[in-house]
């Protein structure tokens, strides 16, 4: 099969823009990640865009150029970015297309993500009587896990101060102020333990990523970064997910574990080889989960690795080095290429002030989201 | 005053005792809440309804500190909302429930404490009808 490389990547920056559409701001992604490569869009035989409020992300091409390509859309909740890379990938793999283009682009109103939980396969009653909400879900898996393994309020109030502190040293972030720790635990509570500062919010983005066969990719770049993985699983029986009205006494692991498991044989690495780490931190408590998820430590380590810095940039296992989730916001169709995006500066050693030292060459990005679908991706030197 | 469920097949009702309608796959035994329309863990179309024990043990809780958007039907506004309580009950080794539950602070609340089923006001209309939802409370002394 045929290798895959990231050649360029682009980014609108997260945040709020007034009138400005997500179809632009996913042009503007696509012509800063081809900039990036050195390719014409007209070079681009094929793309595929995600997106959760815009029907046909494709309608970027009116921006770019109508050069007839195919240009598949997709949604796959907050796996839509690494869905849209992996679909990417793969038809460069099967030996379809030399180079493509994959995309992300949302823009969402203020506040928690709203729909029809029938869509979610729930009990047409479960909004009606106040159960629908993505962050009570994030709140009761937190508080059982702070219960199972001895993680304490504090843990999370320093992953969020982390991510707030690393959001100021990107220039494209929604969040760029730095908040204390005893001001996230005393800010508003929303749903117990988790505050208002723990929790990231929906906003507006795109970011972009050219991918070519690896054995081209020097035509383009001296650093080419390698595609090693891109895995999309979904809930098993067993599992505790959002939006249910109930969970089995059988419980199983989290689709990040499957995700995770199945990456790393298709990479062919383990946890110990990742110099940089990318987590879906939908709130403090799910980037502290997902650190054991995906390997990077036991259950209940948490406490300590935070304690110590560990997931500091400067720290052995740098977490969210762009200020993740929780400093940039959740833009759904872009969340997932925002991440690959990082990597690839980090790898680049182009990150500028938030550069991990030491020269990392291979990055880690994980995305999570309703009903239970979770998204790993690999990339190295 | 009128009392009615806020969804039919849900919970038995009127009862003093009342009881969550779950469904329970003929297949392969798995118990769900409410009736599901196939199986989750088989795929099974053969289910059947299943009582639910009236009590069980917390697994996991939260709050809900903010008027939920709609579809939300509690009928508040953000001047009058109360935080609710909301946790995952399991009951037996059957099943764990998702739940509103009749405490709202955190300081009343402990994993694996018992719980008991209750039926208590959700939202009262324009005509006086009290509208029921299932929850779950403390049992005393436990
Ligand atoms: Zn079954």
């Amino acid at each position: 099969m045929v290798d895959v490389a990231i050649i360029g990547v682009g980014l609108h920056p997260f945040g709020r823009f007034g009138p400005k559409s997500a179809i632009d701001m996913g042009a503007d992604a696509i012509r800063a990640a081809l900039a990036d490569a050195g390719v014409q869009w007209a070079d681009v035989q094929f793309a595929f865009g995600g997106s959760f409020e815009v029907d046909n992300p494709d309608a970027v091409t009116s921006r770019l150029g109508l050069t007839g390509i195919p240009f598949m859309d997709v949604y796959n909740g907050c796996a839509t970015a690494a869905t849209a890379l992996s679909l990417t990938a793969d038809a460069i793999r099967s030996g379809q297309y030399d180079l493509g283009v994959a995309v992300g682009m949302d823009k969402h109103e203020p506040g928690a993500f709203t729909s029809d939980p029938v869509d979610y396969a729930a009990p047409p009653w479960y909004g009606e009587i106040g159960h629908f909400l993505t962050t009570k879900f994030f709140a009761m898996k937190i508080n059982r896990y702070m219960h199972d393994h001895g993680i304490s309020d504090r843990t999370l109030a320093r992953v969020a101060a982390k991510n707030y502190r690393n959001g100021v040293l990107n220039p494209n972030a929604f969040r760029r102020k730095p908040i204390s720790e005893d001001d996230i635990l005393a800010s508003r509570m929303l749903n117990y333990p988790l505050t208002q500062y723990m929790f990231c919010s929906p906003d507006e983005g795109a970011a972009a990523v050219v991918l070519c066969r690896a054995d081209i990719a020097h035509r383009y770049t001296s650093t080419p970064v390698y595609l090693r993985a891109s895995t999309v699983r979904t809930r098993r029986f067993g599992a505790f997910e959002v939006h249910a009205s109930w969970a089995a006494v059988e419980q199983d692991a989290a689709p990040t574990v499957y995700a995770s498991k199945a990456a790393y044989e298709q990479a062919g690495i383990g946890p110990d080889d990742v110099d940089v780490i990318q987590l879906q931190d939908t709130d403090a408590g799910a980037e502290v989960i997902h650190m054991a998820e995906n390997g990077f430590c036991a259950d209940g380590d948490q406490e300590q690795l935070l304690a110590d810095g560990a997931t500091e940039i400067g720290g052995p296992l740098p977490v969210n080095t762009d200020g993740g989730l929780i400093a940039n916001g959740e833009p759904i169709g872009a969340s997932g290429l925002r991440q690959v995006h990082e990597l690839v500066l980090q790898l680049r050693g182009q990150a500028g002030e938030r550069q991990v030292p030491g020269n990392p060459r291979v990055g880690y990005a994980q995305l999570y989201g309703a009903p239970g679908t979770a998204g790993v991706s690999i990339v190295s030197l | 005053m009128a009392q009615i469920a806020f969804a039919p097949d849900v919970f038995t009702w009127p009862a003093d005792e009342p009881r969550l309608i779950g469904g329970r796959c003929t297949s392969c035994g798995t118990v769900t809440f409410p009736v599901w329309p196939s199986c989750a863990r088989c795929g099974s179309t053969e289910v059947e309804q299943h009582l639910l024990p009236r009590r069980g043990t917390l697994w996991t809780f939260t709050t809900q500190e903010f008027l939920p958007k709609e579809p939300y039907a509690g009928g508040e506004t953000a001047e009058t909302f109360r935080p609710y309580g909301i946790g995952l009950v399991q009951l037996d080794d059957e099943v764990r429930v998702e739940a509103r539950l009749t405490e709202s602070d955190p300081a009343t609340l402990r994993i694996g404490m018992e719980m008991e089923l209750v039926v208590v006001p959700f939202r009262t209309d324009d005509d006086g009808t009290e509208v029921m939802v299932y929850a779950f409370a403390p049992v005393e002394g436990s």
